[in-house]
């Protein structure tokens, strides 16, 4: 079950080094040619690009996993990135820090009771300027839902 | 406050349609992304989980949505994309990004559109749908 305390608790801040290569290899992986992911020293990076702050997220940076929902039930509701200027180009170094915001409960149409947990990453430049800001919406459902027919 | 921008601009190019997709391109995209939720990949946890087989991560088709959206208004113009995950896209699963303006504005000296997006599955069922705000640059 998730962890109600969680609301309020942030990770480490993380670096996040966006690097020409790692666009190129997401690009890709979004069925993307597009040149200004894939041309010069600093393409920009793409709209979803900074979910992969996985990677960045060592030990206690980590702020999900406070959370503490069930992988075999978990789901990913929504998710939303919001740029402050262009997105970040290759070459930029971001300093990221998450947060758990919320935390509700919602009565499923199946699958039994719903747990909705927020959480929002701030990233900013070396400036300290706040480039983009994500926030995911995850679920746990009450049992795996039957799929769709 | 508001002014009209350059409808020529703002034509919806053809929608783009990627598949059947496959357990590779689930694996691609976790390998980019760093979302290694083995539901995604592996057969045994996904049915010991109650599902039929592996199902993409849903920011794989959010990828491919916004990867259409940008093509047509600019990589460097996008300023807020979010998706909500609807229905799970299945191994061979043929899909198709598309959209639409749905509100042309001024904020500030910049000229904006909102879109809303869907990524639909050959059922007609809807996948993802998405909501973006893109600057459109003055034409030259």
């Amino acid at each position: 079950m998730a962890n109600p305390d969680a609301v309020g608790r942030s990770g480490s801040p993380f670096t996040l080094d966006v690097e020409r290569g790692k666009i190129r290899e997401f690009a890709r992986a979004t069925g993307s040619s597009d040149p200004a992911y894939l041309q010069g020293d600093h393409p920009v990076s793409p709209p979803t690009f900074l979910t992969t702050q996985f990677f960045w997220q060592d030990g206690d940076a980590n702020a999900w996993q406070l959370v503490e929902l069930n992988q075999q039930r978990g789901l990913h509701a929504e998710q939303e990135y919001t740029f402050f200027g262009p997105p970040p180009k290759a070459g930029t170094r971001l300093t990221a820090q998450s947060t758990i915001t919320n935390m509700f409960e919602k009565q499923g149409r199946r699958g039994g009771p719903m747990t909705f947990v927020e959480m929002v990453t701030e990233f900013r430049d070396e400036s300290g300027a706040l480039v983009a800001q994500a926030k995911m919406t995850g679920v746990e459902t009450g049992r795996a839902p039957e799929e769709e027919k | 406050m508001s002014t009209s921008i350059d409808s020529t601009t703002l034509v919806v190019p053809e929608a783009l349609v990627f598949g059947p997709v496959t357990r590779t391109d689930f694996v691609r995209y976790q390998g980019a992304s760093g979302d290694m939720n083995p539901i995604h990949h592996d057969e045994e946890f996904a049915k010991a989980a109650g599902f039929p087989a592996p199902f993409a991560v849903g920011m794989f088709q959010a990828g491919l949505l916004a990867s259409w959206a940008t093509a047509w208004l600019g990589a460097e113009n996008v300023r807020s994309y979010r998706v909500r995950f609807k229905e799970q896209v299945w191994p061979g699963d043929v899909l198709t990004c598309t959209g639409a303006v749905t509100r042309e504005y001024a904020e500030g000296d910049e000229q904006r559109v909102d879109l809303e997006l869907t990524c639909a599955r050959q059922t007609g069922g809807v996948a993802i749908t998405a909501w973006a705000t893109f600057v459109v640059p003055a034409a030259s």
